[in-house]
């Protein structure tokens, strides 16, 4: 097993894609975090001054829009991890490279099992670099506002560091995915869908509904945002409420053990030719 | 030894490998014949248990590819599609299996060497020839130093000078007891490599035997050209041999079995006819070949085959 992980590493760090994807989502983060404060702690300060809100739902703390801010790498960002986790099964498939890495591991058990204990590592490397970033980037923009940002507040820096396990999660789920999909295509043109579009406006449209606004709860970027008890989707009134963050990360964790037994028990239990 | 035991595997209602049963020892380079489409590489890829037989057995020194430990170690093997990641370096690649195979880097570029890549060691797979891809193929199965090698038309992309090489190569570690397994649908490709030879065609086995016993079920034949072809065939006619390339040979030019040089020139000194060569071919082990997966007219037809 020690040799099959040290292999999944080497595969990854002799490729480029991974470090273009992670300079992508810091990139993109810092900006999301830099626009996110700017306009929820105006919003926020809006309210101070007693103009009335276009938004229906209730006006956040100064606290919330620091701890919104800060996860919106879970809320918006997971993408960048649970495609990677996702690359590094497709790709295998893609470059048929699934072929010498099963001759040199016959066990397909053992083959999945390093894959997605090796994207473990690569999930804290994104989470480290996504969540620093949006924390740099909002906090600074916050600052720059005389807002107050909260680094020094224990809640708002526990939900932070709980973004870093969260993205790293979301790798595993990645994996879990590119083995049930293994269309490198398709499987990235269905996690985007899925992440950007469908899951958002189903939580959306759950959230109204009384009876299936449990359910939505239950969405894995849901999950995910439960596990840093902050929610983008949730304090701008736009979803339901979360799950307790403990419950978040079984649920997620649930997401990617799932995939990845139903990707065992189909493409990868077919003949490789 | 690699042993391939009443093997059978049918993708929905086609018989790709049908009872197919054959051995290769060790020491000796086997051929593993037959046209494309014959089954080799689903036999190679269920040995190697990539594929699952529908039934039978496929073993490596007595036991099945997946049971065997670090089996990098026992059995090197590479594939047709010679499979690898673009954007990694020749290097890199053989780096990425060395800790399943339990080799060092050191290792690495020693293989890497020994297939003569050791220049572009730290290029991009993704821009190398086929004819390289083969040579980091086959360092990919060297790695592990094992006693058995299977190869899957490494002869493909090769230039001529490269084929050379990799006879003498597989000649080398055949020489050093292993067991060599080549597979390839030209025989002519593999014919001063192998020792043995185990053709198949349309999933089953028509011959297995050494290449001196094979070459031993050929006919010498006797090639003749002479600028008066019409007087050529109608020596050959009234003379009742049988002329093989008589329908789409070039005229004046006759290829004839079953007969001696001596005889032909003979003949053909008492009807005064001018010849200008008359040689013969001493095996036609590619026609043999042919003959025996049923692709040529004369003889050995496949059973109910279209013509």
């Amino acid at each position: 097993m020690i040799d099959a992980l040290r292999t999944e590493h080497r595969k990854l760090v002799t490729t480029r894609l991974w470090w273009v994807l992670l300079l992508t989502m810091a990139g993109y983060m810092a900006f999301l975090a830099g626009i996110m404060a700017f306009v929820l702690a105006d919003a926020s300060g809006a309210m101070g001054t007693g103009v009335p809100a276009s938004e229906p739902a209730p006006p956040m703390s100064p606290e919330q829009v620091a701890s919104t801010v800060y996860t919106l790498a879970t809320a918006l960002g997971y993408v960048f991890p649970v495609i990677v986790g996702a690359l590094a099964m497709t790709g295998e498939f893609r470059h048929q490279t699934i072929t010498p890495s099963l001759l040199a591991q016959p066990s397909r058990n053992v083959f999945l099992a390093a894959k997605m204990l090796s994207s473990v590592a690569v999930g804290l490397l994104f989470g480290v670099v996504g969540t620093l970033c949006t924390v740099g980037a909002g906090a600074a923009v916050l600052a720059l506002l005389g807002e107050p940002t909260y680094l020094s507040e224990p809640t708002v820096l526990r939900s932070a560091g709980l973004s870093v396990l969260a993205l790293t999660v979301w790798t595993v789920v990645g994996v879990g995915f590119g083995t049930l999909l293994t269309n490198q295509v398709a499987a990235v043109v269905v996690l985007l869908a899925f992440t950007q579009f469908v899951e958002p406006v189903l939580r959306i449209v759950l959230g109204q509904v009384e009876v299936l606004e449990g359910v939505s709860k239950f969405l894995p970027g849901a999950a995910g945002e439960a596990i840093t008890g902050s929610s983008f989707y949730a304090d701008s009134g736009m979803a339901a409420g979360l799950l307790p963050s403990w419950a978040g990360l079984l649920v997620l964790l649930g997401y990617a053990l799932l995939l990845a037994l139903a990707g065992r028990l189909t493409t990868l239990r077919r003949d490789i030719s | 030894m690699v042993a391939v035991d009443h093997l059978t595997k049918t993708f929905g209602a086609v018989r790709a490998v049908d009872d197919l049963t054959f051995t290769a020892h060790p020491g000796r380079v086997t051929g593993f014949l037959g046209p494309n489409g014959a089954g080799k590489t689903t036999t190679l890829r269920i040995l190697l248990g990539l594929v699952r037989a529908t039934s039978g057995r496929a073993t490596v020194g007595g036991r099945p590819y997946g049971e065997l430990r670090r089996p990098m170690r026992s059995v090197g093997a590479a594939l047709e599609a010679a499979s690898f990641h673009p954007g990694r370096s020749a290097l890199d690649h053989l780096r990425v299996y060395a800790p399943q195979v339990g080799v060092d880097d050191a290792r690495c570029r020693e293989v890497l060497d020994l297939v003569g890549l050791t220049s572009v060691a730290d290029r991009r797979v993704g821009g190398f020839s086929l004819g390289m891809r083969q040579r980091l193929g086959l360092a990919t199965t060297l790695l592990g130093d094992p006693g058995v090698l299977i190869l899957d038309e490494p002869a493909n992309g090769l230039d001529p000078e490269g084929i050379a090489w990799l006879r003498a190569l597989l000649r080398h570690l055949a020489g050093e007891g292993r067991t060599v397994l080549v597979s390839s649908h030209v025989l002519s490709e593999v014919q001063q490599t192998v020792d043995d030879v185990v053709i198949i065609a349309r999933g089953t086995l028509v011959h297995q035997s050494s290449l001196a016993e094979l070459a031993a079920l050929s006919e010498p034949s006797v090639r003749v050209v002479s600028p008066d072809a019409e007087r050529l065939h109608e020596l050959i006619a009234s003379a009742g041999w049988t002329d093989r390339v008589a329908q789409n040979g070039s005229p004046g030019v006759a290829v004839l079995r079953r007969v001696s040089a001596a005889e032909i020139g003979a003949r053909a000194f008492a009807a005064g006819l001018e010849i200008h060569e008359l040689a013969t071919r001493e095996v036609g082990l590619e026609d043999t070949f042919l003959r025996l997966v049923g692709e040529r007219p004369d003889g050995g037809a496949p059973k109910g085959g279209a013509r």
